[in-house]
């Protein structure tokens, strides 16, 4: 069995891992639907738009439900603190989600032109919500979240739903909806034709160019005006996880401490932004699949930008510093990371062969023939 | 100290989200294997009409199955949302299995699902059907583990309370796996699943057999149903009587309720068909008893003797009391970790820790103790009779109602007249409800019959939830209820229509009620 520091080093990796595999996976299908009332003008050009993930939602939203798994086992008073404190946003994430498998599946069950709109609707909710909070809750990890522990460790979080919309948190909820929907546009290029094509591609100009100012704005947003939390007793990696065993003060540039000792970090942001740009190249010319990469190396790159300057630090409380969540405090025991970490390496390798398989079988183009041979079975 | 309403709203909020769950998941976890069963004779025989069924009858899983992931995903974030303190306490042993799950067996089962509607044309009739057994296995995987999570709350084995972290932390993760309650609880749910699938493939055929509409489809179907409901139903009766069998004190106290034993009989104890229990006076005003039957039932012997409510009661009291030496050595403990005597004195008390938190429900410094609270709080440990004596009979009676319909359809099958007797049909259509009723009061006996803990023994309910306001508790059941009230509107209103039009729905021109594009 690895050492209890180093599982919680690559626990917090495999966090993230899970966290870009949700972003790329179902990231793409959320695009999707964000897209869906705008690309497709039709009723046949929105089925071929919502075909292109038809066969594919499900297993990516497990992805998601998967990450909330990692995150019970491996960070459990994560976990409780951050699904609590936040309990509105993460209702309106669930409610948003609701939309999505009864949009899919039932929206072309009826013929019914309201009822078909209705339902676009829907998958744009579901599409466009949960990334949206995800930003917002990443913008306000970065300012310190309002919770405490007593002694027997049970939280308390004391900020309301509205205090977590302020501007910063804001923006990053821009930025992250951005690259979802500038993902499922490279996406959406890659598996259509013709005008919903050329409108994919109109709108991976726009979400393209407006994540790239997004996520500059936000970075410069932290250097001026957001100060950093720093851990100020010694750590103990190995030591058994209690949060308030520690002591930390909040300080001006902090966030950028990591940049600062480990210079290579700052290829994160910079693959954020080239990616961005190369997605775009290469959908203009006409390789979409290899676009389709360079945006998920950009999510790579949006998302470690996030974790690297965040480290060690998981979740900060503005109340009570010291109760901070960190790596090295709120994971679970030794065995258990060990044990998770096995059926991660286990099943990991198993779900993306099987992933890549079901995707190969539904490659190629959706069209506007396809939808109308398989009226009775397709979306 | 938590508010009574709090938790009594957290417990409606989670009751109601898991229940309504539990309207899709057994027909998801039954149908699937139906739908290999049928695939598996078209790909032996060639013959379309039972590629037709594997499609129509999927076309009608898939409606069920949207609703089935919807209401899923709540229940995957509500622990965290709403059983904070559970969360924080359990999730070193609880959170595991919810995760491997997820990567073992819901990938599966989801990334399979769209290669299952959408692969027809593109892969062999091999290929999908193995396609369509990778979904049944990966569906029944799921409930697995998520059995073996729901059995660790019955029998918590496997792991310790460390006061260092103040949780509970795994020791042993194959005896949390092995768990004879998650395993009893497995095979005794998923063949529950499998009666609803067959009970509702039964009904619908039966309900063309009387139109006499689409016969050969409808009597192939019904024949199915006929055999696979007749051999779950069995599986359900036996393996459920084992799991009133497996031994431990959450069982033993649920045991005790669900029977109305108050006193602990002389070896064999009698079972009590029916009785009016009287909860003050904890005595039954009424009772018809059959000699033996519970004591052979309980203890698979006639000289062991089962525990009743007062004894449980008064091992219980003892526990309490050495409980209350636990948490104030706890206490201690987390003031200063290198207090020699209050450690000892934990460790000696450590097994009775849970006990003690039980009074916090009504003081938080234990100071204020007087024997009334104490007494109340044994009082606690047992859940009320009456629901326990009487959702329990309601199951075992479907049960039972549902082998009588199966053993009966299995024979007019196998004599091949069932077309022909439409009291057998109507018998079988009006039953349609029976497995969804039997599931929810199981489900009813297992969880209400754990209180007053979320884990038995270790953690009480009143002290695992969230500190969110009752407004916020609220608003969010309102919101639950009324999406899941038009979810469900949808959702009936999509399978009544399909199921009516039958297999014409899929527009082979094969079937009467041909769709129109």
């Amino acid at each position: 069995m690895l050492d209890y520091e180093s599982l919680k080093l690559i626990w917090w990796l495999l966090v993230g891992v899970l966290l870009v595999g949700f972003a790329i996976m179902d990231g793409h299908d959320m695009g999707v639907g964000t897209l869906l009332p705008f690309v497709g003008k039709d009723d046949t050009e929105r089925r071929v738009v919502i075909n292109t993930v038809g066969p594919h939602w499900d297993g990516n939203q497990v992805w998601f439900i998967t990450g909330g798994g990692a995150i019970f086992a491996a960070w459990p008073l994560v976990y409780a603190t951050a699904f609590s404190g936040f309990y509105w946003a993460m209702l309106a994430v669930l409610w948003a989600l609701f939309f999505r498998p009864v949009g899919f599946d039932y929206r072309s069950k009826i013929s019914n032109p309201t009822w078909r709109k209705t339902w676009d609707w829907g998958l744009f909710i579901g599409g466009a919500v949960p990334p949206l909070i995800f930003g917002v809750a990443f913008g306000n990890l970065f300012q310190g979240v309002p919770f405490s522990f007593d002694d027997h460790l049970v939280s308390t979080y004391s900020g309301s739903f509205w205090a977590l919309l302020n501007p910063f948190a804001l923006l990053c909820g821009v930025v992250s909806t951005a690259m979802i929907t500038f993902h499922g546009a490279i996406y959406l290029v890659h598996r259509t034709q013709g005008e919903i094509q050329w409108r994919a591609l109109r709108a991976a100009g726009f979400f393209g160019g407006l994540m790239v100012l997004s996520f500059v704005a936000a970075g410069v947003w932290l250097w001026m005006g957001i100060p950093g939390y720093v851990i100020q007793s010694a750590v103990e990696g190995g030591a058994l996880p209690n949060p308030l065993a520690k002591t930390v003060v909040r300080e001006a540039g902090a966030w950028f401490a990591n940049y600062r000792a480990y210079p290579a970090t700052l290829l994160l942001p910079a693959l954020g932004i080239v990616g961005v740009f190369a997605a775009q190249a290469l959908a203009r010319s006409g390789r979409s699949m290899a676009a389709f990469w360079a945006s998920a190396l950009a999510i790579v790159g949006v998302i470690g930008t996030a974790g690297a300057a965040l480290f060690p630090f998981i979740m900060p409380s503005s109340l009570d510093p010291r109760a901070s969540l960190t790596v090295w405090d709120s994971v679970s025991s030794r065995l258990t990371l060990n044990i998770m970490l096995w059926a991660t390496l286990i099943f990991m390798p198993i779900i993306i062969l099987y992933t890549s398989w079901a995707y190969r079988v539904m490659g190629g183009k959706v069209t506007a023939a396809y939808v109308r041979e398989n009226s009775h079975s397709a979306y | 100290m938590v508010s009574e309403q709090l938790v009594d709203l957290s417990r409606l909020q989670f009751a109601a989200t898991a229940l309504y769950h539990f309207l899709f998941v057994p027909l998801t976890i039954g149908m699937v294997w139906m739908l290999v069963i049928m695939e598996s004779v078209y790909v032996m025989t060639g013959k379309p009409l039972y590629k037709d069924m594997t499609r129509f009858w999927g076309k009608l899983f898939g409606i069920n199955f949207a609703l089935g992931v919807t209401t899923g995903i709540t229940l995957e974030f509500q622990f965290g949302t709403n059983w904070a303190y559970y969360s924080h306490y359990v999730g070193d042993i609880f959170g595991a299995p919810l995760a491997i799950e997820g990567l073992m067996a819901f990938f599966l089962e989801s990334t399979m699902i769209g290669l299952f509607f959408f692969g027809w044309d593109r892969l062999s009739r091999r290929q999908h059907l193995l396609v369509t057994v990778l979904m049944a296995v990966g569906t029944n995987l799921s409930a697995l583990w998520i059995l073996i999570a729901n059995g660790w709350m019955q029998n918590p084995v496997g792991a310790e309370f460390s006061y260092v972290t103040m949780r509970m932390e795994m020791t042993d993760f194959w005896a949390v796996v092995f768990n004879p309650d998650a395993q009893a609880k497995f095979v005794h749910t998923v063949s529950a699943g499998y009666v609803t699938g067959a009970m509702f493939v039964l009904s619908i055929s039966s309900w063309y057999l009387l139109r006499r509409r689409d016969v050969e489809f409808a009597k192939r179907s019904f024949g199915i149903a006929a055999a696979f409901g007749f051999a779950s139903v069995c599986s359900v009766i036996v393996l459920g009587d084992e799991s009133g069998y497996t031994v431990g004190e959450a069982q033993q106290t649920k045991l005790a309720a669900m029977e109305a034993m108050w006193e602990t009989e002389p070896a064999p104890a009698p079972f009590n068909l029916i009785a009016i229990p009287n909860e003050a006076e904890m005595k039954n005003d009424f009772a018809i008893e059959i000699p033996w039957v519970m004591g052979i039932i309980g203890t698979r012997s006639l000289d062991k003797q089962i525990p009743g409510i007062k004894e449980i009661k008064a091992k219980n009291r003892e526990r309490i009391v050495s409980g209350i030496e636990a948490v104030t050595a706890l206490d201690a403990l987390r003031r200063d970790q290198n207090d020699e005597a209050a450690r000892r004195e934990f460790e000696e008390h450590k097994a009775d820790l849970g006990f003690g938190l039980l009074l916090k429900k009504y003081v938080s410094h234990f100071d204020q103790l007087t024997p009334e609270i104490i007494e109340k709080a044994v009082n606690d440990t047992v859940p009320r009779v009456a629901p326990m004596f009487w959702s329990f009979r309601l199951m075992v009676a479907l049960g039972f109602a549902m082998l009588l319909l199966f053993g009966l359809a299995l024979w007019h099958s196998v004599k091949g007249d069932f077309a022909d007797k439409p009291w057998l049909l109507r018998a079988a259509l009006y039953s349609l409800p029976m497995p969804w009723i039997a599931c929810e009061v199981g489900w009813f006996v297992a969880e209400y019959g754990r209180q007053p803990w979320t884990i038995y023994g270790v953690l009480p309910t009143h002290l695992s939830v969230s500190t969110l306001s009752v407004e916020s508790l609220y608003g969010s059941l309102a919101g639950f209820v009324g999406f899941y009230t038009v979810l469900l509107v949808v959702e009936m209103y999509l399978m009544i229509k399909f199921a009516k039009q039958g297999p014409g729905s899929l527009g082979t021109g094969r079937y009467a009620n041909e769709a129109h594009a």
